[in-house]
C-alpha cells in the first residue's frame, strides 16, 4: 500500500494486470434511472476469474442498484453486460442463475425454519422422481461446506439455531450450488463479529482460490483492504474511483468514496509533476 | 485474519465417524439411548413437536375412562373415530393453509355447499353418485382458484376474503337448496354405504396393518442402507425395528379392540382420511412441493428469491384446503345421509381448525404435519364424546373445546418463546 500511481476517475478502469483468469463479467456504460433521478450513469465494472472486486461508495452511491441489476432484479435502461464474452441480458433473478451469476444478499434470504440442506438446495432441489433425493443432497452439502472449511456443526439442524457468521457461510454456500462463474455478496460482514467476519473474508478467498469472480460490496474499509484484489469506488452514481488493493490507503479510500478524491488525485498529481493519470491501469 | 483449523476440509480425518458427524462441536449421541438424549434436548429447545398433544390425549381418556368406563369402550372408540373423520379431513387441508402462515374462515361453508351441490345434482336431477361427488370437489376447487388469484393478484389478506367466502357461500348452500329445507340421500347409494356401514374387519384389517409396518420398516431399511452407502450417520438399527414394532403392535392392537363386543371394526371413511393424513405427510415432507409450502411460510421473500414460484404455492395450497372442505362436507352429509340448511354451518369451521391448531401447527406458519389433523380432531372428538357420555350439556362442551384451543395456543406460543432463546427460531 505504498506510493501509489493510482487515479480515479471513469477514464482510468479496464482490465489489471494482477489477477489470474480472463474477464468473466463485464458492464460497459450502464445506466439507470428511477424516475426523475438518474441513480446510475456510464458505469463500468469488469471482474475476472480468481479477483476479487470490491464495491465502496456511500449510501446513495448506487452500489445496491448495480448489484441488483447485474443479478437480475432490475434492468438496465442503457449499457452493455457481457457475461463470458457474450452479451446478455437479464431479465430476472433465475436467468442470472442460469447463468451463472449467484447473489448473497445482505438479508440472507434463508428460511429460518428449514434446516441447513433445505436451504442450500431451496428452489434446486434433488429428485429421484418425485421423492427427494435427501441423500445426494445431504452428500452435496457435506462437499459444499468442506470446500469453505466450513464450521457448520450438523446440516440437520434450522438455520434459526445457527450463528451469525455460520448463517452467512450457510449462504454462501448456497450460492455455490448451481456452480456460478461469478459471486456477488452484498455487505456480508455488516453484521457479524470479529472472528465471524475473519471466516467471512476466508470464505471469500476460497472462492477466489476456486477461479470465481467475486464482488464484495463493503462499507468497512478494513475488510475490502484485507480481501480485495480491486477496489471500485462509486459515488452519485458514477465510477469514482478505481484501485488496485495494494495502491490504495485508506485515506485516498475514504476521499474517493466521499468526493473529495478529486482534490488528493490533484494533489498528488501536482506533487509528482503532474504524472499521466490512470497509469498501469489499461 | 485467523487461520483455520484445516482439520475438517480433510475428509481422511472424518473416517472414524460418519461425514456429518465430523466436526468436533457435535455433541455426538450413539444409540438407543443418544436418540432419546437428543428428544429431550429439542424438547428443552421447545421443539415439542405432537408431545403436547399426546399427553392431552392421554389424560383426556383417563380422566373420562375413569368417571364413565365406556368411555372407552369398543363401540365408543369405533363411533369417535367414524365421527371424526369428515372433520379431520377438513382439518387437513387448514394444516396446509396455517402451514403458510394464511387462514381459511370459509372451510365449513365451502364443505356445506359441496355437499348441497353433490345433493342436489343426484337427488333432484338424477345424477350418479359419482358425477355428483365430482361436482362437488370441482365446487371446492373452483372456490380455491378464486382465493388464490385474490391473495396472490389481488392483495386481499386470507383472513378477509376467507370471512367473505364464509358469509358469501352459507348463502350460496341456502340458494342451492331453494325451498328444500333438506334434502335426503339414497339409503342405497355407495357413499352413504361406504361412509356408514362399510367396515375393515377380520383377517384383511390384521393384514393392513401388517402391510403398512412392513412398507415403514423396508422404507427406512432402504433409507438407512442409502445412506450408510454415502458415509452418513444413520439412525439405530434397534430404534428402527422398535418404531416398526410398535406400529405394528399399536396398531393391530387397535385393530382388534375395535373388533370387539359391539365395536364394528375400521370403518372405511376412517381408512380414507387416514389415507388422505399419510399421503399429506409424504408430500409435505418428501417432495419439492411440500419443502415449498414450508420455505413460503417460513420467509416468503427467501423463497422468492430461491426461485420458487411462490404464486403457485399459494394457488396449490388454497385450491387444495378448498377441495379437501368439499371433500369433508361429502363425507359429513353421507355420515348424516343428508343435506340440510345447516350442513357444514354450526361449528365445523373453527372443529377444524382448532384441531388442526390443537394437533401442533402453528399458527405463524412454516411449523406443523398433517398429523396434526388426525391428532387435534381425535382430542376434539374425545372431549366430545366423553362429555355427551358423561352427560354434560352441551354448553359444557363448547367452553371446554374453547379452553382447550386456548391452552394449544398457549403452548405454541410459550414453545415459540422457548425455540428463540434456545436458538432454534
Amino acid at each position: 500500500m505504498s506510493d501509489p500511481t493510482t487515479t480515479g476517475g471513469p477514464s482510468s478502469r479496464g482490465a489489471a494486470g494482477g489477477p489470474p483468469g480472463d474477464t468473466v463479467l463485464s458492464l460497459t456504460g450502464v445506466n439507470k434511472r428511477f424516475g426523475a433521478v438518474q441513480v446510475l450513469t456510464d458505469i463500468h465494472l469488469e471482474v475476472a476469474a480468481g479477483e476479487v472486486v470490491a464495491l465502496v461508495g456511500d449510501n446513495g452511491a448506487g452500489k445496491s442498484t448495480l448489484v441488483k441489476i447485474i443479478c437480475g432484479v432490475y434492468q438496465a435502461d442503457g449499457g452493455e453486460i457481457r457475461f463470458a464474452d457474450r452479451v446478455i441480458d437479464i431479465s430476472g433473478p433465475s436467468e442470472a442463475q442460469a447463468l451463472g451469476i449467484a447473489t448473497v444478499f445482505q438479508d440472507l434470504a434463508l428460511c429460518d425454519n428449514l434446516d441447513v440442506v433445505a436451504n442450500l438446495f431451496l428452489g434446486q432441489e434433488k429428485h429421484k422422481g418425485l421423492v427427494l433425493d435427501e441423500v445426494t443432497m445431504e452428500k452435496e452439502a457435506w462437499r459444499l461446506l468442506r470446500s469453505l472449511s466450513a464450521k457448520i456443526p450438523s446440516v440437520r439442524i434450522p438455520i434459526a439455531a445457527l450463528s451469525g457468521g455460520q448463517r452467512q457461510t450457510v449462504a454462501i454456500a448456497r450460492s455455490l450450488v448451481g456452480s456460478p462463474k461469478v459471486v456477488m455478496l452484498d455487505e456480508p460482514t455488516a453484521a457479524l463479529g470479529v472472528a465471524q467476519t475473519a471466516e467471512v473474508l476466508n470464505l471469500i478467498e476460497r472462492l477466489r482460490d476456486q477461479g470465481l469472480g467475486v464482488i464484495v460490496i463493503s462499507h468497512n474499509m478494513a475488510d475490502v483492504q484485507a480481501v480485495a484484489d480491486r477496489i471500485v469506488v462509486l459515488r452519485l452514481g458514477r465510477n469514482a474511483a478505481e484501485f488496485r488493493v495494494e495502491e490504495a490507503t485508506t485515506e485516498e479510500l475514504v476521499a474517493a468514496i466521499t468526493g473529495a478524491s478529486d482534490n488528493v488525485v490533484a494533489a498528488r498529481a501536482e506533487r509528482r509533476g503532474g504524472a499521466p493519470e490512470g497509469e498501469g491501469r489499461g | 485474519m485467523t487461520t483455520d483449523q484445516q482439520d475438517q476440509a480433510d475428509p481422511t480425518a472424518a473416517s472414524a465417524v460418519a461425514a456429518d458427524l465430523a466436526d468436533e462441536r457435535l455433541i455426538r449421541s450413539q444409540g438407543v439411548g443418544g436418540y432419546l438424549h437428543l428428544f429431550l434436548n429439542r424438547l428443552k429447545g421447545g421443539e415439542l413437536g405432537s408431545l403436547p398433544v399426546v399427553i392431552g390425549l392421554i389424560v383426556i381418556s383417563l380422566v373420562f375412562y375413569s368417571i364413565e368406563p365406556r368411555f372407552l369402550s369398543s363401540f365408543s372408540v369405533t363411533n369417535m373415530l367414524q365421527f371424526a373423520a369428515p372433520v379431520g379431513i377438513i382439518a387437513l387441508g387448514i394444516v396446509l393453509v396455517l402451514l403458510l402462515g394464511e387462514i381459511d374462515l370459509s372451510v365449513g361453508s365451502v364443505s356445506g355447499l359441496s355437499a348441497a351441490v353433490m345433493a342436489v345434482l343426484v337427488v333432484n336431477q338424477g345424477w350418479s353418485t359419482t358425477a355428483g361427488m365430482i361436482a362437488g370437489v370441482l365446487t371446492g376447487l373452483a372456490i380455491g382458484a378464486l382465493y388464490a388469484v385474490l391473495y396472490t393478484v389481488v392483495g386481499v389478506p386470507s383472513f378477509v376474503f376467507s370471512l367473505a367466502g364464509l358469509l358469501g357461500f352459507q348463502g350460496a348452500l341456502l340458494y342451492v337448496l331453494g325451498s328444500q329445507g333438506t334434502l335426503n340421500l339414497p339409503n342405497d347409494s355407495w357413499l352413504v354405504q361406504f361412509a356408514r356401514t362399510k367396515f375393515l374387519t377380520g383377517v384383511p384389517s390384521y393384514l393392513l396393518v401388517v402391510l403398512v409396518a412392513a412398507a415403514y420398516l423396508l422404507a427406512q431399511m432402504y433409507g438407512r442402507s442409502r445412506r450408510q452407502a454415502a458415509d452418513l450417520s444413520t439412525p439405530p438399527l434397534g430404534l428402527v425395528l422398535v418404531r416398526a414394532g410398535a406400529l405394528a403392535i399399536g396398531g393391530l392392537g387397535l385393530v382388534w379392540y375395535v373388533q370387539q363386543a359391539s365395536g364394528r371394526g375400521i370403518g372405511y371413511l376412517v381408512l380414507l382420511f387416514a389415507t388422505l393424513v399419510v399421503l399429506m405427510d409424504l408430500a409435505l415432507r418428501k417432495t419439492a412441493w411440500g419443502r415449498h409450502v414450508f420455505a413460503v411460510g417460513g420467509n416468503e421473500e427467501a423463497a422468492r428469491r430461491s426461485g420458487i414460484k411462490v404464486g403457485r404455492v399459494y394457488f396449490s395450497v388454497f385450491a387444495l384446503c378448498s377441495m379437501l372442505a368439499s371433500l369433508g362436507g361429502l363425507m359429513a352429509a353421507a355420515q348424516l345421509t343428508s343435506v340440510s340448511q345447516a350442513s357444514g354451518t354450526t361449528d365445523t369451521n373453527l372443529t377444524a381448525i382448532a384441531a388442526a391448531v390443537i394437533g401442533g401447527t402453528s399458527l405463524f406458519g412454516g411449523r406443523g404435519s398433517a398429523y396434526a389433523a388426525l391428532l387435534g380432531i381425535i382430542v376434539l372428538q374425545a372431549i366430545q364424546s366423553g362429555l355427551n357420555i358423561v352427560g354434560v350439556d352441551s354448553s359444557v362442551r363448547f367452553m371446554v373445546t374453547g379452553g382447550v384451543l386456548l391452552l394449544a395456543v398457549a403452548i405454541d406460543s410459550v414453545s415459540r418463546r422457548a425455540r428463540t432463546s434456545s436458538g432454534r427460531g
